[in-house]
């Protein structure tokens, strides 16, 4: 890898972001001890009965996950807006929106997988049948980049904004709700013995257009609100 | 100032409380663990199976001490963190965040052995009642006075911001509990009482309190290893800190020195 | 001996029970000996950057 060369300009970005998340490592844990927390206030609301939670367990699971990975979207820009270097990756020769796919990619790696792994026992709590948590494994697994890289957008339009986090909730939920929409009803599919894998490839479509087109349309988000 | 006014304030005394820590603390760990032993021996040997329940029920020599220990760390948690909100003693800043994390072991421990109980007697990993829905929040707690803690920079600072939500939190316990009873309760009833007969066979109960004095025992060695931390985090800029730093460098690294 | 490990049939949640409870433990112990070692590195570590700051001891 040639130094000044652009893979070379992408590795560096991706330890530095892995370096920045391991020195506080322990803040990784604020997403899973959301998403737990969120999972337990339905029984709360709703009583303990197993067969009422059974019927919610995938769509609540899948919410809360969806919330966690929102709060945990501020952390995307946040830290580099504040010291600068952001600004100085827009100001970089190589092309942006490949940078972004690369911090994109780390951010996913570090706050959504951790979700991913704790979902099976998040369904546990609520009693989700053994069969479908499978396929609310491989759900989430297509849903969750996709929710990624489109929250990556938003936040993009709001960075450097003060007390924005009701705003990116405003702009992200409803492009939100189509990902949700397939995800959840995939996992209900399933929960009903019914054939779900026409959802799963709607998913896995909308994540190789984001895969491509986010990181173009983050990059030059990126552009109008650092101008 | 009389005898024990003198005795008190020398106790407190960062230097002395670090030195008589460093003592105490690995006679606590070994006691403890003897202990531990003997109880367990009792407790898995000894013992005899339970009509009802068979081997299962083995699990309760360590599930019922880490519930009650987690219980125990809370409140004494809370109790220096009045004291150090109150009379701003800053070896109760640190006793009470010392146990935070002592608790929440003890507290994550009871989880998942009452998991593991759970799941032959009652056919379910997890159930909502009211013990252990309070049991879950419980671990919330700590882990919200943990994280409080670690999130703010000035140690004293942070010390009183957590030791102000382990307060607040003491009192949302009773509320959780409470507030949820009226469910189903799947969670058997108190059989170990600390007035009047208990409901447990004297061949299990003995393993069961030793095992409990044990974990105390435990916990103190631990929160003395932690608060010994602690003291050296708060008072780094003095010297007989200083002097335990380059010491330590001495005896763990003699390398470091060379690079000078 | 094997009877002793079958735990009448539930020794496969007997044993984790019981595994949890040391590993854990011991973590819980270990912990405040990691935590030392760090905090007196970055001690030593300030010391040396202010002696070299003040360029006295």
């Amino acid at each position: 890898m040639r130094p000044g060369s652009t893979s070379a300009a992408c590795a560096a970005l991706v330890s530095r972001d892995l370096t920045l998340v391991w020195r506080r490592r322990g803040d990784a844990l604020n997403p899973i001890l959301f998403a737990l927390i969120v999972v337990a206030l339905f029984p709360l609301a709703l009583g303990p009965e197993p067969e009422q939670l059974r019927r919610i367990a995938a769509g609540v699971v899948f919410v809360a996950l969806l919330l966690a990975g929102l709060l945990a979207l501020d952390t995307l820009f946040r830290g580099d807006y504040e010291d600068g270097s952001l600004e100085q990756l827009v100001l970089s020769p190589h092309p942006l929106s490949l940078l972004l796919a690369c911090k994109i990619a780390v951010h996913w790696l570090t706050t959504a997988l951790p979700l991913i792994v704790i979902a099976p026992l998040l369904g546990e709590l609520l009693h989700l049948p053994g069969e479908v948590r499978g396929v609310l494994v491989l759900a989430l697994l297509l849903a969750t980049p996709l929710l990624s890289l489109i929250g990556a957008v938003c936040v993009a339009l709001t960075v450097g904004m003060h007390r924005s986090g009701m705003l990116l909730a405003l702009l992200v939920l409803p492009l939100y709700v189509p990902v949700l929409i397939f995800g959840a009803g995939a996992c209900s599919a399933a929960q009903a013995g019914l054939p779900f894998l026409a959802p799963l490839l709607w998913l896995a479509a909308a994540l190789v257009l984001a895969l491509v087109l986010a990181p173009l349309a983050c990059a030059a988000a990126l552009r109008i609100s650092l101008s | 100032m009389n005898a024990l006014t003198l005795w008190f304030h020398k106790i407190g005394s960062p230097p002395t409380f670090y030195r008589i820590a460093g003592a105490l603390a690995p006679w606590c760990y070994a006691i403890g663990f003897l202990l531990g032993l003997v109880a367990l021996y009792g407790g898995l040997v000894l013992a005899p199976r339970d009509y009802q329940q068979g081997d299962a029920y083995r699990i309760i020599f360590i599930h019922v001490p880490c519930a009650w220990m987690g219980l125990f760390a809370y409140f004494f948690m809370a109790a220096n963190a009045f004291i150090a909100l109150v009379w701003r003693i800053k070896l109760s800043e640190i006793l009470a965040m010392a146990s935070a994390p002592i608790g929440a072991a003890f507290t994550f421990i009871t989880l998942v052995t009452g998991s593991l109980w759970g799941k032959p007697m009652w056919g379910t990993w997890w159930s909502w009642d009211a013990r252990l829905t309070s049991e879950l929040v419980l671990l919330f707690l700590y882990l919200g006075v943990i994280g409080l803690y670690a999130a703010i920079e000035d140690r004293r600072q942070a010390a009183r911001a957590a030791g102000f939500l382990a307060l607040i939190g003491i009192v949302n316990l009773p509320i959780v509990h409470f507030s949820v009873n009226w469910w189903n309760t799947l969670h058997q009833g108190s059989t170990v009482r600390l007035l009047g007969p208990s409901k447990i066979a004297p061949d299990m109960i003995w393993p069961l309190l030793t095992m409990a004095l044990a974990t105390h025992i435990w916990f103190f060695g631990s929160l003395l290893a932690r608060t010994r931390v602690g003291l050296l985090e708060l008072d780094g800029g003095k010297e007989w800190v200083r002097a335990i730093a380059l010491a330590d460098a001495a005896t763990s690294r003699p390398t470091e020195q060379a690079h000078d | 001996m094997t009877e002793f490990f079958a735990m009448g049939g539930y020794g496969s949640y007997v044993w984790p029970a019981y595994a949890v409870f040391f590993v854990v433990l011991a973590l819980e112990a270990w912990a405040p000996r990691a935590q030392r070692k760090r905090v007196l590195a970055e001690l030593r570590g300030r010391l040396k950057r202010r002696q070299a700051r003040n360029g006295t001891n």
